[in-house]
């Protein structure tokens, strides 16, 4: 692979090793696991279920510890860094207060983080506009589409400016249509943000449209088994997906995701 | 409006085979009478005397429906000891005796639903706690509270205290225990995805437990709530048998010494209108709650 200048890595990890204890013995869901993201990266981490996909992603994130190795989140162990609110977390579920308005839903994390009145006004209202649900402040999450709950579930993630986000299949539960208008919106708000994403999914066409870099994951034990980076421009019209670049990308992790299931 | 026709249904259903069983019950009395007599009895003579015994062993609706108009406005009213004429609530008067018996419920219920609470937040957030407390929780419902009241009582009297206390605790003991049960389940309704979320705000415990729990425990508080308001008041009644100062127990018991039927089916329904009525205040705070919540579609 052919590794781009990294001047600030946001994301450094070393030798990542991450055993489970569980009922049925030791499961190895992150085996040498050695990956930098940098500054402004679009990272996708694709795989089959069990390849430490999403553990990865928690690791990242301070809610898993990992058994050995190293890992910093802006130079910063991931305690650290999320005590320094350094991330915003999107799950796949939207995860909304039911009994807080979407505007309410977004200034969840303000309240808890301590911001004035006025300024959780303002910033719940901009990225509210970010992701396009302005006019939709004063209704409650049931009253909105699965869709519309996630991208507040993302604007939420938005709102205390956290230069890194982390997504979780968050468009996993989401038919194809919505999917893919999502996909478009968010890279247009990571072209205007500028920020650093980490994104899991299953879907080859998602992670290769969306990102600049691809990790590919194989299962049992959970590694790490190809990184691409991308060839495509930053900005990407969806038919960019008829290309035959994309087409090239997508046959390489296609390749990648089998070869590490021969290998089982 | 769509509920009035089945409940009306219900309701005339349940009149009717209470009327007809008022018949086969008091009967025997109503032939012993007539043969002492000498007399024979015509059914018709049979059925209108069996609903107008003084002592019936069952007494009929229209009889308890009088009762209760009487021991109630008529007594308050007109009577000689009534609110109207002395300015205070007849002693003889189940707007009296309900009253009493409604501060123990309101009291009991309140030190209930604290106890409930406190202990539903140390079983949620105490590991010890945990394992411990729910076992004794449930062992405690398992005695009879008509065996432990006059326990209670004792105890209390011994250590100088008496009057409304003693009874609320009483009724503290039965109502606290649907709360403990429904707020453990209530604030532990948050999802592990919830809790990891908080986590990744760096929220602290207290915002954790007044942010996410407390509002996702709400549905589950007030389910608990009308259970243990309708087991405070059984627990009051109970804790007035002992006592003997007054309230709805000590109407359905007096009411058992002189074989006064009549009586205690008049106190039994004022304790079940108080009941409902109790429990219908707890679901309108319920639906204005969780309506300004969100909560209800």
């Amino acid at each position: 692979m052919t590794a781009p200048s990294m001047p600030t890595p946001v994301i450094a990890a070393e030798n990542l090793n991450l055993i489970f204890d569980t009922a049925d013995g030791a499961v190895q869901a992150l085996k040498d696991v050695n990956l930098t993201i940098a500054k402004g990266d679009f990272v996708s981490f694709i795989g089959p279920s069990g390849c430490g996909k999403t553990t990865l992603l928690r690791v990242i994130a301070d809610l898993e510890q990992p058994t050995s190795g190293t890992i910093t989140v802006n130079g910063m162990t991931p305690d650290a860094a999320r005590r320094a609110r350094a991330y915003g977390y999107v799950f796949q579920a939207a995860g909304l207060y039911p009994w807080r308005t979407i505007e309410g839903n977004v200034k969840l994390p303000l309240e808890i983080m301590g911001y004035s009145a006025e300024e959780r006004r303002q910033r719940a209202a901009r990225v509210l506009d970010l992701v396009e649900l302005t006019g939709f402040e004063k209704k409650f999450p049931w009253q909105l589409s699965g869709g519309m709950q996630q991208r507040a579930s993302i604007a939420r993630a938005l709102a205390f400016d956290a230069d890194i986000l982390l997504m979780d299949e968050p468009f996993g539960a989401l038919d194809e249509i919505v999917r893919d208008r999502l996909n478009e919106e968010l890279l247009k708000l990571w072209d205007r943000t500028q920020k650093t994403i980490a994104f899991v999914t299953h879907s080859i066409p998602e992670a290769v449209y969306l990102s600049t870099r691809i990790v590919v994951m194989s299962p049992r034990p959970g590694r790490i088994t190809d990184i691409i980076d991308s060839p495509l421009p930053r900005h990407r019209p969806l038919d960019i997906r008829d290309s035959p670049e994309f087409i090239e990308i997508a046959h390489r992790v296609r390749e990648g995701l089998r070869a590490g299931h021969v290998e089982d | 409006m769509k509920s009035v026709l089945p409940v009306l249904t219900v309701t005339l259903a349940i009149l009717a085979l209470w009327y007809a069983a008022v018949v086969p019950m008091n009967a025997q009395w109503e032939r012993d009478q007539a043969a002492r007599a000498g007399t024979e009895l015509t059914t018709a003579e049979l059925v209108t005397r069996t609903m107008s015994q003084s002592r019936p062993r069952l007494p009929a609706p229209h009889q308890v429906a009088v009762e209760l108009w009487n021991s109630t406005w008529v007594e308050e009213r007109h009577g000689r000891r009534g609110l109207w004429n002395t300015g205070t609530l007849s002693n003889r008067s189940l707007v009296h005796h309900g009253w009493i018996t409604l501060l123990a419920t309101f009291l009991g219920f309140a030190i209930g639903t604290t106890l409930g609470f406190a202990l539903a937040v140390g079983i949620v957030y105490n590991r010890a706690m945990d394992a411990s407390v729910m076992p004794w929780a449930i062992a405690s419902q398992t005695i009879p509270i008509i065996a432990l009241a006059p326990m209670i009582i004792v105890v209390l009297n011994s250590v100088g205290i008496s009057g409304l206390l003693p009874k609320a605790i009483i009724a503290a003991y039965l109502s606290f225990f649907p709360v403990v049960v429904g707020m453990v389940k209530g604030l532990r309704a948050p999802d592990a995805m919830q809790l990891d979320q908080m986590k990744t705000w760096n929220a602290s415990g207290l915002q954790g437990f007044l942010k996410l729990r407390l509002p996702s425990s709400m549905p589950y508080f007030f389910a608990s709530m009308k259970i243990g308001i309708a087991a405070s008041l059984v627990g009051t009644i109970v804790g007035e048998l002992p006592v003997q100062q007054g309230g709805l127990g000590v109407r359905l018991l007096t009411g058992s010494y002189y074989g006064q039927t009549v009586q205690i089916w008049s106190a039994l329904f004022a304790a079940a209108i108080l009941a409902a009525a109790m429990v219908g205040a707890i679901g309108v705070i319920q639906r204005l709650t969780l309506k300004r919540m969100g909560l209800s579609s």
